[in-house]
């Protein structure tokens, strides 16, 4: 028995814990805090008057809750539309590279998928404003759009494909050898397997749209806004109640979103 | 599977290999289209002449580069001196990303190999505890960190009511803010692929160092830390790779005195400044650095898998 705890604490380093705990304070104090205040019932950020709804009241009936409403809409529609595109773009070519065996172009289509994530979201807004300038393509939400189906792509395409080179192809082989026609080994075999890594896909997709600001900000037409850069412009006049009150609306849908994709991936490995 | 269906005589591979084409063709079509060209197009347009409120002048030029790099005096007809201005901004850019970096792998480090030599039940909890706040809006995270530092924010306030300091610190606007920021940003980066290394790592080694009567702090550094270390870079470049060109958290919680690559870039094409060649050129130069440090790391990482095998 003392051998086997003597084994076990080759494991443990004292402090570890100490600095795990930290780091989870360092990464929630700051959220915490802006959820605490934005039920603050004062005019000012500076000190807590006491526990009210009224900033949340403000957001959707204030002077400003037009503005946010329609900054909100857009930022929805983008991520809707942009998820679903490119989670269908790389759910097929998730297919082409997986399930097609080896062919010339494989390295270079796994490069030219993944550069999105290589390019810095900086130089990817500014070379995706000057193209869209080049072809005199007029900005507007049509370009955001765009824009995100591009870097999308691979933040679906990773689960996507994971989760494809998890199922073994014995399973459309069988529906293929039970006369299935190919049309049906994919759609009826090979699409439902692929369900949980699909739905994490579009998750991905969707708050990886919902979150970006620089390339949005790049490429909007004037007077187009998203959350984010309605968000921002606000902040560059300093935080006012009413942000707190939005980022923590914000804040609680991504953590919901999140947290629903953790659970479809647990139940898929329990199954 | 490999010799064939007796009837429609087709496997799955030669099923999908007919239809490739087809299947990558969107994919290859959007990235071209929407990444790749504009990359392109983005050089060529650092080649150009700048036109005043922003756009460009089809005109060949080198004036972005010659800018970025030679002061050539203020009517441009003294010989050229070099132009500290702007590599004094990408150095900085270095600095904030590099010491964001460390301090990530500080932190990190021990989180991640806490985590994982949790009981197997348990690490994905923890795991998941970690990259919550990764999927919030990077904007709202870094408000909420500048919200937090402000003088009369809420860190100072616990921090003077339990008499640690008299005044409030100073922390928005400096260094520190902009490197807690980043380190905020991008930490998850450097936990996750820290983690897999070490939950793969084979803990009978450090056992076998501790029957020889090594230390744990030698066991860690001799043993454990050569074997995590593609992890360990992985997770720095991850960190350091989106910090270099971030803007976030240099423009809330840095201010103009530590400026840094990305608010140098944006002002070229958003704000007044407006010349775009030079924006194009600065850019080009950010690319091709962070392309040679992916193109060191693919080449260490492929030496560390053929000393693996």
């Amino acid at each position: 028995m003392a051998d086997v705890s003597a084994r076990l604490d080759v494991r443990t380093y004292t402090g570890f814990r100490a600095i795990t705990l930290l780091c989870l304070c360092i990464l929630y104090a700051p959220l915490l805090v802006v959820t605490i205040y934005s039920f603050n019932s004062s005019n000012s950020i500076a000190a807590w008057e006491g526990f009210s709804l009224r900033w949340y009241v403000d957001v959707f009936t204030g002077p400003e809750s037009a503005k946010f409403k329609l900054a909100a809409w857009n930022s929805f529609v983008i991520a809707i539309v942009a998820a679903s595109v490119s989670t269908a773009i790389a759910t097929l070519a998730a297919t082409g590279m997986i399930r097609a065996g080896k062919f010339r172009l494989r390295m270079l289509s796994a490069g030219l998928i993944s550069l999105p994530l290589m390019v810095p979201e900086i130089v990817t807004a500014v070379a995706t404003l000057i193209f869209f300038n080049a072809i005199g393509f007029d900005r507007g939400l049509m370009t955001i759009v765009l824009a995100h189906i591009a870097f999308c792509i691979p933040f679906a395409y990773l689960p996507i494909a994971a989760r494809m080179q998890g199922i073994d192809d014995s399973f459309e082989q069988a529906a293929l050898d039970l006369y299935a026609t190919r049309r049906q080994a994919f759609t009826r075999i090979l699409l439902p397997l692929m369900a949980p890594g699909i739905i994490s896909g579009f998750l991905l997709a969707f708050i990886v749209s919902l979150d970006d600001f620089i390339i949005t900000n790049f490429v909007k037409g004037a007077g187009v806004e998203t959350l984010p850069t309605a968000i921002f412009g606000a902040v560059k006049q300093g935080i006012k109640p009413n942000i707190m009150a939005i980022s923590t609306l914000l804040l609680s849908v991504s953590v919901v979103m999140v947290t629903i994709s953790y659970f479809v991936s647990k139940t898929d490995k329990t199954n | 599977m490999a010799a064939g269906a007796p009837g429609g005589g087709s496997t799955v591979a030669n099923t999908y290999e007919k239809a490739r084409t087809w299947l990558l063709l969107p994919s290859w079509l959007v990235l071209l289209g929407l990444s790749l060209i504009p990359v392109i197009m983005m050089l060529v347009y650092s080649f150009l002449t700048k036109e005043f409120r922003g756009g460009v002048i089809w005109e060949f030029s080198l004036a972005a580069y010659d800018q970025f790099f030679f002061d050539r005096g203020l009517f441009g007809d003294e010989p050229p001196s070099i132009e500290w201005t702007y590599i004094t901004i990408f150095w900085r850019s270095f600095w904030q990303a590099g010491t964001a970096t460390l301090l990530s792998l500080a932190i990190g480090f021990p989180t991640a190999y806490f985590i994982a030599t949790r009981p197997a039940g348990s690490r994905a909890i923890w795991v998941f505890l970690i990259t919550i706040p990764y999927w919030v809006n990077l904007l709202i995270r870094t408000v909420s960190m500048k919200f937090l530092l402000r003088d009369q924010g809420p860190l100072n306030q616990v921090l003077m009511s339990l008499g640690l300091i008299d005044s409030p610190l100073h922390m928005v606007n400096t260094n520190f803010a902009v490197q807690l920021g980043l380190f905020y940003s991008y930490l998850p980066f450097m936990v996750l692929p820290i983690y897999a290394a070490v939950e793969r790592y084979d803990f009978s080694l450090s056992e076998a160092a501790a029957d020889l009567y090594a230390s744990r702090w030698v066991t860690l550094r001799r043993v454990l830390l050569p074997a995590v270390k593609p992890g360990i870079i992985a997770g720095c470049i991850l960190v350091f790779v989106p910090s270099l060109g971030s803007f976030l958290a240099p423009d809330l919680l840095g201010g103009a005195k530590n400026y840094m690559i990305g608010s140098l870039i944006e002002e070229q094409f958003k704000g007044n400044a407006g010349n775009w060649p030079f924006g194009a050129a600065a850019s080009m130069i950010l690319l091709t650095i962070v392309l040679i440090i992916l193109l060191l790391f693919a080449r260490q990482q492929t030496r560390h898998e053929r000393k693996e095998a």
